[in-house]
């Protein structure tokens, strides 16, 4: 039998996508299906006066049309927030409501004010533009320096001066004292900008009704069914969960802004339930830019304290977090724990401060967007690193490694305890450094950037050396830290009568091979082909209650429940196996498919064993027939992946234009179960990482117009704007999962917008550039020559 | 301008070898006509504003934005969408193939918009360098896989069409 762990198996699911039998949401179509449209507001900061909709409700083809009113009046609430953080004074965070639709004010451009329900889409949009809605414009605000001055236009009147919560972690102290003792400082103002997430397929959903069995079915573009079931049921719609199924059928990428409980999921549920009709919304591409959560936008203030060697003794950090205009589902986790508890990163830090202060502004809300915390944590260290690396006139592989933490398994070495909370599972960062090294040439690389400074061409040269917390998340810890919900995984393996084996998880897939690579662990461990198995998720009539896709967690906590549930197929198969080979347990073996009487040859297949149970004539006395296991695994810990990339750029002095010229990222995400798709995934979180250091931003007027408001304002990176990526890896197993597995899925997006960076300053450190704001764009990087020039 | 529903036009076309006659409103547009009145849901919308190129069709052999056009502008003509790519006895196109073997695509949501961009780009240019890739590759939008194996799969069926030939 061959060994599929560790095997580059071509995907199960390709074969839909290319020929163009894939099934996204909007592509269902229910009998007597209706069609929404929302009406958004135009204003990013205003009250409503007045919401008149008889005209719409007279346009040809209308069903119905509601407002925050109608909604309100039905004593349905608005959208949660699935995470608590306190003020450092224990008071809870500021937590105003988020309502389906807006009553009384609508607080950033895009707010859903109404919705028009019609028999086809085009004539929902017509009336759409029918509704009239009396606005009284507010002062907005957009920056959170802004918003925290006294006097700023207040978002939610519950939250003086915008502030939704101010959160500290680490010893301040210490810290101070570290900085008061040091030989040198080196600071930082950065700007991580707002990103927009930008799946391809835009969200979309479907509910409806059926009145002879009471049940709701929402269709969602979502990444984890379970979840909106269970926020949508308990905490808006009021409707007993049992009522409720939620598919996610095939899913269009994520990247995060496919976790949240989005209102229009709500909406067209309860929509459904007042028609008794299907109603169906599909977000417009400006509708993803106006309402995806957006990513990151943090101010920072960051520092850095070095004694005589070089030794990092300390680090200051203070961010102001801009949460946009509602709390998204877990908008305040993203700038506090998944965010501060980085910020030990790779190095030996003896004394961390940081101070985080979470801000509404008449924005869209921001919450998790690929590495969601760990990118803003990674960026400042390593800016900071390869700063003082310059400043200080040495190597910056070489700080690095002055300061890494040494190499340990996790198993013969404990793990690594932080200042900031975490303990990390297993870690050998100089591994991956020595080995970036040399996959990259460093020192050759070096050289042709002397050599072509002489000729006054400006290569760059930039590193950054990451880690991340993933595999989210053990439920107790994160309990204490304010999740309101826990995060184990669960997954059911049920071996059919054959011996074929259908498994059903609580995960979700939305590009990551979720059908093959958990086809693998299964067929692996019990013998079978790959054939052999299906794998089910999506349905929350199937699958068991699982938390979903995010955080890398996949296959460090979804695929640790089937081993789980494979451990339990495999004892019990093993008792029907003794019985029949009338053979003591304790003296048989399983390995390729079939239990073996050891030192013998008398066998008994994986099969015959599942058919036994199936059909048990012949069978154990006081065995359950039936051969199949639910498990739910809780992670003992995170798992941490780490790496080190390299990345070299040429930047034109005369346009500012930046050109990205190799990229080299060596990873270790732990055990690898098929190495063609953690490839791909690190391929796409690099292009999504680069895409903030040199192309992507979100951009706002004064007045909260999202000025990038489609793909002709906001910089996707295309084929052309992208290198050839060399990915090498290191394997350092997880030592507290069944699969040794760390997860892949942000470690590109995580470490490769510092490296980029960081070769961009460094290509224009002959000017005396010290520093450059996201994005590089060729503007801002032939204004920081002139600046430096002049200077 | 906010529209009472418009007279209908009838048009006739060829879509994927079939021919097609049908009455739509001028506004229609050709992206949702094949979708949701042909139920040809391979061919994905992302954006209608014709950049991220997930709708490309083929008009009589040329790519083509659905988006951007309309379904009247479609009258008389032949149009090929990712459904029609594979001949009916199941094997794939090759590029179909290479795509799979070279893993790339993940959520899948672009894809038929690449493969329909490609086929004719292969079609002019048998053994495209890799900057003539990407720059062909340069009007599709995908966010998944960093177009890495993207240009990988374009190589490899180039190769395997040149041998076929």
């Amino acid at each position: 039998m061959a060994k599929l762990i560790g095997e580059s198996v071509k995907r199960v699911e390709d074969l839909r996508f290319i020929t163009g039998r894939g099934q996204y949401t909007d592509d269902l179509v229910l009998p007597n299906m209706t069609y929404a449209s929302i009406v958004r507001s135009p204003y990013a900061h205003a009250r409503i006066k007045s919401v008149d909709t008889s005209r719409a409700q007279a346009a040809p083809g209308v069903v119905a049309v509601f407002t925050g009113k109608d909604i309100a009046d039905s004593g349905v609430s608005g959208v949660p927030c699935g995470w608590q953080v306190n003020f450092k004074n224990g008071d809870t965070m500021k937590e105003p409501p988020h309502p389906i639709l807006a009553v009384d004010k609508v607080r950033y451009v895009g707010d859903a004010v109404a919705v028009v329900i019609a028999e086809t889409r085009q004539q929902a949009k017509d009336a759409a533009e029918l509704v009239e809605v009396d606005y009284e414009v507010l002062d907005a605000v957009v920056d959170v320096r802004k918003a925290i001055q006294p006097g700023a236009p207040v978002v939610h009147e519950e939250a003086p001066n915008n502030i939704c919560f101010d959160w500290e972690l680490g010893d301040k102290a210490k810290t101070d004292a570290a900085f008061q003792q040091a030989a040198h400082v080196t600071r930082l103002e950065l700007v991580n900008q707002r990103l927009i997430p930008n799946a391809i397929e835009p969200r979309s959903a479907i509910g409806d009704y059926n009145p002879a069995t009471d049940k709701y079915t929402l269709y969602t573009s979502s990444q984890n069914p379970h979840v909106i079931r269970l926020l949508m049921c308990a905490f808006v719609l009021g409707i007993p969960e049992h009522k409720v199924r939620v598919v996610s059928p095939d899913v269009g990428g994520g990247f995060g802004s496919k976790i949240f409980h989005y209102i229009e999921e709500a909406l067209v549920t309860w929509c459904a339930g007042r028609l008794g009709r299907p109603v169906k919304w599909t977000a417009e591409r400006s509708e993803s830019f106006m309402t995806d959560a957006h990513g990151r936008d943090h101010y920072t203030v960051a520092e850095m304290a070095f004694d005589q060697d070089g030794k990092i003794t300390g680090l200051r950090v203070n961010t102001l977090a801009n949460l946009g205009a509602y709390l998204s589902t877990f908008a305040p986790a993203i700038p506090t724990y998944l965010y501060g508890t980085l910020l030990q990163g790779l190095y030996t830090t003896p004394a961390i401060h940081v101070d985080v202060t979470a801000v509404f502004t008449n924005t869209t809300p921001v919450d998790a967007y690929r590495g969601a915390g760990r990118p803003e944590a990674t960026y400042l260290l390593e800016r900071l690193v390869e700063t003082a690396a310059r400043e200080l006139g040495v190597d910056p592989a070489e700080l690095r490694k002055k300061n890494f933490i040494p190499p340990f398994d996790g198993v013969n070495q404990p793990g690594y305890q932080t200042q900031v909370a975490l303990q990390y599972d297993s870690g050998n960062y100089h591994g991956v450094l020595e080995k970036l090294l040399e996959v990259a040439d460093y020192q050759g690389l070096r050289k042709q950037q002397e050599e072509l400074r002489k000729q006054g061409r400006y290569l760059g040269i930039g590193f950054s050396t990451y880690i991340e917390a993933c595999g989210i998340a053990p439920s107790a810890v994160v309990g204490a830290l304010g999740a309101r919900a826990g995060l184990y995984e669960a997954a059911q393996v049920r071996v059919q009568p054959t011996g074929k084996v259908t498994v059903y998880v609580g995960s979700h897939a939305h590009g990551q091979g979720h059908e093959t690579t958990f086809a693998q662990i299964v067929a692996d461990r019990l013998g079978l082909n790959l054939e052999d198995v299906e794998v089910i998720h999506g349905d929350t009539e199937s699958v068991p209650f699982g938390m979903g896709t995010y955080g890398s967690r996949s296959l460090a906590v979804g695929g640790s429940a089937i081993a789980r549930s494979l451990d339990k197929i495999l004892e019990k198969g093993r008792k029907i196996a003794a019985h029949l080979l009338e053979a003591a347990e304790e003296d048989l073996e399983f390995e390729d498919g079939k239990w073996t009487v050891r030192g013998t040859d008398r066998s008994i297949s994986f099969g015959e064993v599942a058919l036994a149970a199936y059909v048990p004539h012949n069978y154990p006395e006081g065995l359950e027939p039936g051969l199949e296991f639910t498990a739910f695994y809780d992670p003992a810990n995170f798992t941490f992946p780490f790496g080190a990339h390299l990345a070299v750029v040429e930047v034109d002095p005369e346009t500012g234009k930046v050109k990205l010229l190799k990229y080299v990222a060596v990873d270790d995400v732990g055990n690898v179960i098929n190495p063609m798709i953690v490839d791909g995934q690190v391929h796409g979180g690099l292009a999504q990482g680069i895409g903030q250091a040199l192309l992507e931003g979100a951009v706002y007027d004064e007045s909260g117009q999202l000025i990038s408001g489609t793909f002709m304002d906001y910089a996707l990176p295309r084929a052309d704007d992208l290198p050839e990526f060399v990915v090498d890896r290191q394997v350092t197993p997880c030592p507290h999962n069944p699969l040794g597995v760390k997860g892949a899925g942000e470690t590109g997006t995580i470490g490769s917008t510092p490296a980029v960076v960081n070769a961009v300053v460094d290509a224009l450190s002959p000017f005396g550039v010290r520093d450059l704001q996201m994005p590089l764009t060729p503007e801002r990087v032939w204004r920081a020559i002139q600046q430096a020039k002049t200077a | 301008m906010h529209s009472t529903p418009e007279e209908k036009i009838s048009i006739e076309l060829e879509v994927n070898g079939q021919p097609v006659q049908a009455e739509v409103e001028p506004r229609m547009l050709l992206s949702d006509f094949l979708r949701h009145r042909l139920e040809l849901t391979g061919t994905h919308v992302g954006c209608e504003h014709g950049v991220c190129g997930a709708c490309t069709v083929l008009l009589n052999g040329d790519p083509v934005r659905s988006c951007l056009l309309f379904a009247v502008q479609a009258d008389g003509q032949k149009i090929t969408t990712v459904e029609g790519l594979a001949p009916p006895d199941g094997r794939l196109h090759p590029l179909q193939e290479a795509f799979r073997e070279a893993h790339a695509l993940q959520c899948g949501y672009c894809t038929p918009g690449f493969l329909l961009s490609l086929i004719p780009f292969l079609e002019e240019n048998p053994d495209p360098s890799e900057a003539d890739i990407r720059q062909a590759l340069s009007g599709n939008l995908c966010r998944c896989t960093g177009y890495l194996n993207i240009i990988k799969a374009v190589r490899l069926a180039a190769q395997r069409m040149r041998a076929g030939r």
